[in-house]
């Protein structure tokens, strides 16, 4: 279907929109009161929403060019390398992940494995250097303290 | 004359050595960050933010170090646009329709030269016209009450959308969306949770810094990924040969009108809530070429396309930082990231700055003024420095800029719950581009949804009820209707104002100003 994005989107704006009014009757009142209360303003910003997105959903903009699936799923794993990063992160202390995740996306953007493996090593020193000893943030400390 | 007295004091604030040290890092990052492609003024400035933050700097140095870094950012980013035809940010698009012609004709150290002197004109009255504007926007803003600074904030938002994108639907989506993000956690007025689904970690609302981290430079990173390959992303060759780095009186002469205009047009774009730099330079290139373009030598490397564009965005941003100093409601993305810093340090811009913190706005203007001079030393004797960093190609960059932003957000809040946030705002930000949805709006939205609200419920207490009091003075009539014409304007001749900059395919990857 032509401009599948854009119809997509104001469906999903409306489901949002939708979403946020039901949660707005949620919010408990509290015992301190003004006239306007905690659950008027989302109602009015959520009207917004949907009313936005019937227009986008009724006038949709040329479709966007999409990147081929392997390009998707390369984004993909790179959005789980990244998630995988920010766990790691206070377990394994900042150096290690650091250098292993910046290698990684080094390498997922075109760089030889062997160069981008010394490009996730640099920049990991590099910041450790510059932040933790120049700096002196605190950086996420590992089981050996860097 | 107020304005020169206080800017007296100002100057004795700025020139301590710490405030001078920093305005030169800001100007030598700001330069290196507009220069590279990837790297633009919002998204540098951005990951910046987080790291000024944990390293403890109080407001005025932290404001002069990042504005330091915006002014730098639109010197530097004609360095790439001329010599690579890529603009180093999205200001700098304009800059490559002659800049590059001129550095292909072996021009490439006279555009850089002229350019780096249009921008210190642009930036050096816009300087000037921040210091005697500013005052008087604040007085304005003195009469305003809660039901006109909500009247301001819906101005402000009306006008964004109607000029950073090409739909306005699109826009107004963008800043109900960030509205939407800004009421997640505790209400402020009665303590109940919102939104929240049960979470502890949502109840302090989502930070903005990750929100703007997440949204402007990690998204960077997966277009980046998505576009590898092209010429986008992997930089150019490098073997332009600069030539001579100082420009021949004539071209000077000959440029000067155009500098002249391009500052003044530029300014008025920056002024404006939500034109930012990218329109001060397309008005100032647009403007030139139907008034001085007789024998059709622009776009074939006329200098004065050059001088234009590049006095037209340094401009802007001096202008940009007229209504977020004086009323809290910033002209442009940059900007709002600032006020995002402002507000992380617990102080709300607008009259009440002015008047309770004027060293920080006095000291800012000082060290702009200074930071101009140094920009000028080090984009035109040092320009060959800068060039030497282009070379570094995007595939090491764009990890770097990944890693530094996740140390960032982590130096703040040490949380592994708000790095996955900004990962989530990351994929948001590369999917909402896509879609041609304007990121700026979400994030001012996320800004000021919180104040946007408190305003809106005190004029309601104040008046026990009554929606009426919204338009009750001839000041929120005025701002109201303001708002309209600026949200119904663009769609009848929006799409005459903004064609040339939102169909390049360089403006999908390019982050906004």
């Amino acid at each position: 279907m032509k401009n599948s994005s854009d119809r997509l989107l104001g469906i999903a704006g409306l489901v949002l929109s939708g979403l946020m009014i039901w949660g707005a009757f949620l919010i408990k009142e509290s015992f301190i009161q003004d006239p306007l209360g905690p659950r008027v303003f989302p109602i009015v910003i959520a009207t917004v929403i949907a009313i936005a997105s019937a227009t986008i959903l009724w006038r949709p903009d040329d479709e966007p060019l999409w990147p081929a699936f392997p390009r998707l799923l390369e984004i993909g794993v790179a959005v789980l390398a990244l998630i995988a990063y920010a766990q790691f992160l206070p377990i394994a202390g900042f150096v290690l992940t650091t250098a292993l995740c910046g290698g990684f996306l080094s390498w997922r953007l075109g760089t030889p494995p062997l160069k981008a493996a010394a490009a996730g090593l640099i920049i990991s020193g590099g910041i450790f250097l510059v932040f933790r000893i120049v700096l002196g943030l605190s950086l996420a400390r590992g089981p050996w303290g860097f | 004359m107020d304005s020169l007295q206080s800017l007296a004091d100002g100057f004795l604030i700025a020139l301590t050595w710490q405030n001078l040290g920093l305005a030169l890092i800001g100007c030598l990052l700001g330069t290196i960050i507009g220069a590279l492609p990837g790297l633009g003024p919002s998204n540098g400035v951005a990951i910046l933010i987080p790291l000024v933050f944990t390293l403890g700097l109080p407001a005025t140095p932290a404001l002069i170090l990042l504005t330091s870094v915006y002014y730098g950012a639109m010197y530097g980013g004609r360095i790439s646009s001329i010599l690579l035809n890529i603009p180093g940010d999205e200001p700098a698009l304009m800059t490559t329709l002659d800049g590059y012609p001129m550095a292909r004709k072996g021009q490439a150290g006279e555009a850089l030269s002229i350019s780096g002197i249009s921008s210190f004109v642009g930036s050096f009255f816009a300087t000037w016209g921040l210091v005697f504007l500013a005052p008087q926007l604040v007085k304005v803003a003195l009469l305003f009450g809660p039901a006109e600074y909500f009247a301001l904030f819906t101005l402000a938002f009306a006008t964004l959308g109607g000029l950073a994108s090409r739909n306005q639907a699109k826009a107004a989506f963008a800043a109900a969306l960030g509205l939407g993000i800004a009421m997640i956690g505790v209400d402020g007025q009665t303590g109940v949770p919102r939104f929240t689904f049960g979470e502890v970690h949502l109840y302090d609302g989502i930070d903005f810094l990750v929100a703007i981290v997440g949204m402007f430079a990690l998204s960077e990173v997966f277009t980046f990924l998505e576009h590898r390959g092209t010429t986008q992303a992997t930089g150019g060759d490098g073997t332009v040969k600069l030539g001579r780095i100082t420009p021949p009186v004539s071209m000077l002469k000959q440029t000067s009108g155009s500098m002249a205009r391009g500052t003044i047009l530029g300014f008025l774009a920056g002024v404006l809530p939500g034109a930012g730099a990218s329109l001060g330079s397309f008005i100032a290139y647009s403007f030139e070429k139907r008034l001085k373009d007789k024998e059709g030598t622009f776009g074939k490397g006329d200098p004065r396309g050059v001088a234009a564009p590049e006095a037209g965005n340094n401009a802007a941003a001096g202008g940009a930082l007229v209504p977020m100093l004086a009323l809290g409601v910033p002209g442009s993305g940059t900007t709002a990231v600032l006020l995002a810093m402002l507000l992380a340090l617990n102080i709300t811009p607008g009259p009440l700055l002015f008047q309770n913190n004027p060293d920080v706005v006095w000291g800012l203007v000082a060290a702009l003024f200074i930071a101009n001079f140094m920009l000028l030393a080090l984009n035109i004797p040092m320009v060959g420095f800068f060039v030497r960093l282009l070379m570094i190609p995007p595939r090491y960059l764009m990890p770097g800029v990944a890693m530094i932003s996740f140390v960032g957000i982590y130096g703040v809040s040490g949380s592994t719950f708000d790095l996955m946030v900004m990962i989530a705002f990351g994929v948001l930000g590369w999917v909402l581009r896509k879609l041609d949805i304007p990121l700026v709006p979400i994030i001012l939205g996320v800004l000021l949804g919180d104040q946007m609200e408190k305003n809106l419920r005190r004029a309601m207490t104040i008046s026990d009820g009554d929606v009426m009091t919204l338009v009750a003075s001839p000041l929120s009539i005025a701002l109201w209707t303001m708002a309209i014409v600026g949200f119904i304007l663009p769609m009848l001749v929006g799409r005459y104002l903004r064609p040339k900059i939102a169909d390049t395919d360089a403006v999908e990857g390019a982050d906004p100003d």
